[in-house]
């Protein structure tokens, strides 16, 4: 691989503390090296652009069977949304709210990203989830597998076994290769199986006779135990209902006390994700409005605490969840087809079609809440911005996302087509937030903070020597930002150039090579335990549908893993 | 108004994709200019002037321009997809989409046409004189949003599966229909003059089917209500009234629960 100077450029890594200097950035052998290190360098002309590292995506459902169920049964989000062949790309792309692979891979690094988290795992359905992940080209994908709702998690947790249940923990994330702990609805989803949910974190699972708070508590105590890179990502129970910010706020709490003991930089216990579906007061959709201020206030004030926003983006899209229960709610609520599945003893998920309109005063409420949650935050290293792609719109909307929180004026255009504006201002503050967001702040909620949560902030989301060679390069020049917001989303939408791993991916928005991506995976050594050895034997025996020897993912379905290796017996 | 003759003078081996044969695309244009617009066979794209020889030019917009289709076109579809305005008339048989996803306008098929016309229609009219294949004024797969309005009128059978998801609009069928009609239908009205196969009406919340033959295996789901008189396309005749689909939800309007009709001469 040869070498490259981005020369003369604005760069942002808020890593470094970098706040918009005129720097060189020098790339060698696809590392971040010091400009000293170079030989003979092509030159990449940046003057007058914004230098960033690549974008870290920290929650996103791109891979995986919910959402190839999305892409299956909505063919009409393909018809007439697909673009034709682009002569610079491999392959075909097609869809806009659930996208196909492909084209998820090409619009990543078209916006100047390196790095998506997959939200949900199912485990059973792993040799899916990294199969989808070899064929979404360029950005490099990690894939949480699910805890929340699993039998052998609630048996341990319930008798308070935390060292048992972190050897399982270690277990089922080599066995389908996951990356960290995510927690959907904890216990909702395993009392849906029974038609009911757990609406709020004190309402015990049926049969298993334990509570969404002593699952979290469990999953905190068991993620530290272990030391993982990533912190327990909680998927908050009674979520997208009015009035369940009290819950959100006691989801919050069951954090205190807790610290991060492991050897990444994380400072979070607890990732609270798409904080925008929890942050509902009133008590029926009829008088929902903003808790958002309440909500931040909190997580300002608390710092073992992260977020992300889960912006609707106000486009019809595809919502899919682990939340079974939440998406038949969501069913009878706009009568839309609907897929529901169960998967055995982990989870279960649904898919229903959503058409966020500017037109209906829930939606623009809920437009209002997500923006206030990030113009609200005092530390943007803990408050990222994702919109649950694709429950709150699509991730190719991220750019529209930035203009609203860089641009007042921006936010001001929107809200004149909303046809409950009046309401709307009632219901929220977001007409009081004169709040403009720089660049550096940007930078924060879009790849320094979510690698720094993520546990990943040496390789990923920032510029310093050592780290990989990911650059996106942004037609914007913060001396001489742009008076018309548009160009601010143009910029974002389309980077000048993205360098991935050291190679020119994207140049003037089109995607140029297609450089090799990995698989990012968390690969936990723990002491020998016979106890839950036996208990994933006679499981598997008793209760699923396959052997476990089946079960654990083959290694030709792994794709260019980077392993992080933890180290839990020292 | 101006007219341009398209004359289909080398027939495709393949199918012919024919989306860019609309008043809209040809408004605007010289003879010429229409030639080098693209169509696609199978995967290779090609400009229409190698299939079709042009005369004329469009008028200065869509509705002051109409299209006149000569020549077997019983291979090339699409025409008049998604048109907004003006006029085609086609003096033979055409194959699939005729019409599909079209805003306004008119369309006149002189022959029979294939499947999935007048599929998403939001508008216009289309004219068939002779028979119609399936999907006929339907949704798009995957789509709850069907036809939203505009007139179909097709002389002859048309096929299965005939305004699936219909919202709105009128279907008028000269002769009999093949299974499913208006099948989730919420509004919009089709009318079959000949007789109906079966699965009339299944889980339609609202809307209105007339069938002036038969319909040989009725839904269990529609209860006869009573007798009514009722002016259909210029006729008046006594129905008998049917509402359904039971099996499927109904929304309340003042009051009162707001079923799907289905009428069959007496």
């Amino acid at each position: 691989m040869g070498e490259l100077i981005i020369k003369n450029g604005f760069v942002f890594d808020p890593l470094q503390g970098v706040k918009g200097d005129r720097m060189d950035i020098g790339i060698k052998d696809g590392k971040i090296v010091e400009t000293t290190a170079l030989a003979n360098p092509k030159a990449i002309d940046a003057a007058g652009m914004t230098v960033m590292a690549g974008g870290v995506d920290i929650h996103s459902h791109v891979v995986g069977p919910k959402v190839n169920v999305g892409r299956l049964f909505r063919p009409e989000d393909k018809l007439f949304k697909s673009p034709h062949k682009s002569p610079t790309c491999n392959r075909m792309e097609m869809g806009f709210s659930v996208p196909s692979t492909f084209k998820t891979g090409y619009d990543y690094a078209r916006m100047g990203y390196v790095f998506v988290n997959e939200a949900a795992m199912p485990p059973l359905h792993s040799p899916h989830v990294h199969e989808e992940i070899r064929d979404t080209p360029i950005i490099d994908n990690a894939a949480m597998p699910v805890f929340g709702n699993n039998w052998f998690t609630l048996d341990y947790l319930k008798n308070n076994e935390i060292e048992n249940n972190a050897a399982y923990t270690a277990w089922l994330l080599r066995a389908t290769r996951g990356f960290a702990i995510k927690v959907v609805n904890p216990g909702g989803t395993e009392a849906w199986g029974w038609g009911l949910n757990c609406d709020n974190i004190h309402d015990p699972v049926p049969y298993f006779d334990i509570t969404p708070a002593e699952i979290v508590k469990g999953l905190i105590e068991t993620n530290e135990f272990l030391g993982l890179p990533h912190s327990m990502h909680l998927h908050c129970n009674n979520l997208g209902n009015p009035g369940n910010y009290t819950d959100t706020l006691d989801s919050f709490k069951l954090a205190e006390g807790y610290t991060p003991k492991n050897n990444f930089g994380r400072d979070q216990v607890m990732h609270v994700t798409h904080v925008q579906f929890c942050s509902y007061g009133g008590d029926s959709w009829r008088n929902v409005e903003s808790r958002a201020d309440k909500i931040m206030d909190y997580v300002n004030s608390h710092e073992n605490i992260t977020i992300d926003m889960g912006q609707v983006t106000l486009d019809e899209t595809t919502t899919m969840t682990a939340d079974g229960p939440f998406e038949h709610h969501l069913r009878a609520l706009n009568n839309l087809k609907w897929a529901n599945t169960d998967v055995e003893l982990e989870t279960a998920a649904g898919v229903v079609p959503y058409i966020y309109s500017p037109t209906v005063k829930v939606c623009t409420i809920q437009w209002a809440i997500g923006l206030e949650l990030a113009l609200y935050a005092k530390d943007p290293m803990r408050t990222f911005i994702t919109t649950d792609h694709p429950n709150a719109g699509p991730f190719t909307r991220y750019p529209r996302v930035i203009k609203w929180l860089m641009s007042r004026a921006a936010r001001d255009e929107t809200m004149k087509t909303f046809k409950w504006l009046d309401r709307t201002i009632e219901s929220t503050t977001i007409d009081s937030i004169d709040r403009e967001l720089t660049l550096y702040e940007i930078a924060q909620m879009t790849r320094a903070g979510p690698a720094k949560a993520l546990g990943i902030s040496n390789i990923y989301g920032g510029l310093a020597p050592g780290m990989d060679a990911d650059v996106a390069i942004y037609a914007l020049n913060p001396e001489d930002m742009p008076s018309d917001p548009e160009m601010i989303e143009n910029a974002f939408s389309r980077c000048a150039y993205l360098i991935k791993d050291g190679v020119v991916t994207v140049k003037g928005g089109e995607v140029v090579s297609e450089p090799a991506k990995r698989t990012v995976w968390v690969d936990v050594k723990v002491p020998e335990n016979a106890q839950v050895q036996r208990d994933i034997y006679e499981h598997f025996l008793r209760h699923y549908s396959v052997g476990v020897e089946n079960y654990k993912l083959f290694e030709e379905h792994l794709h260019n893993p980077r392993v992080i290796e933890v180290d839990s017996t020292q | 108004m101006k007219t341009v003759t398209i004359t289909l003078a080398n027939p495709p081996e393949l199918y012919l994709e024919g989306q860019n044969i609309t008043p809209d695309n040809f408004a605007g244009k010289k003879a010429a200019e229409i030639a080098t617009l693209d169509v696609w066979e199978g995967k290779m794209k090609s400009p229409l002037g190698k299939y079709f020889t042009v005369e004329g030019e469009g008028g200065a917009t869509a509705a002051e321009t109409k299209i006149i289709v000569r020549g077997d076109c019983t291979r090339v579809k699409r025409i008049g997809q998604q048109m907004t305005a003006g006029e085609i008339v086609i003096e033979s048989n055409a194959d699939m989409y005729i019409g599909g996803w079209m805003k306004g306008g008119k369309i006149h098929v002189k022959g029979n046409v294939d499947s999935f016309c007048g599929i998403g229609m939001e508008g216009g009219e289309l004219i068939v004189d002779g028979k119609a294949g399936c999907h006929l004024g339907s949704s798009p797969r995957g789509e709850w949003r069907g036809m939203q309005g505009g007139l179909i009128r097709v002389a002859g059978d048309v096929g299965s599966d005939t305004a699936t998801f219909i919202n709105g609009g009128t279907i008028i069928i000269g002769g009999d229909a093949d299974i499913h009609v208006s099948t989730h239908g919420e509004g919009g009205t089709v009318i079959i003059k000949g007789n109906a196969k079966a699965r009339v009406g299944g889980q339609m919340v609202k809307g209105d089917i007339y069938v002036y033959g038969t319909i040989e295996n009725p839904l269990p789901g529609f209860k006869l209500v009573g007798e009514v008189e009722q002016e259909v396309d210029g006729e008046t005749a006594l129905f008998a009234h049917y509402i359904g689909d039971l099996g499927e939800r109904h929304p309340v309007s003042k009051g009162k629960t707001v079923y799907a009709n289905i009428y069959t001469r007496i």
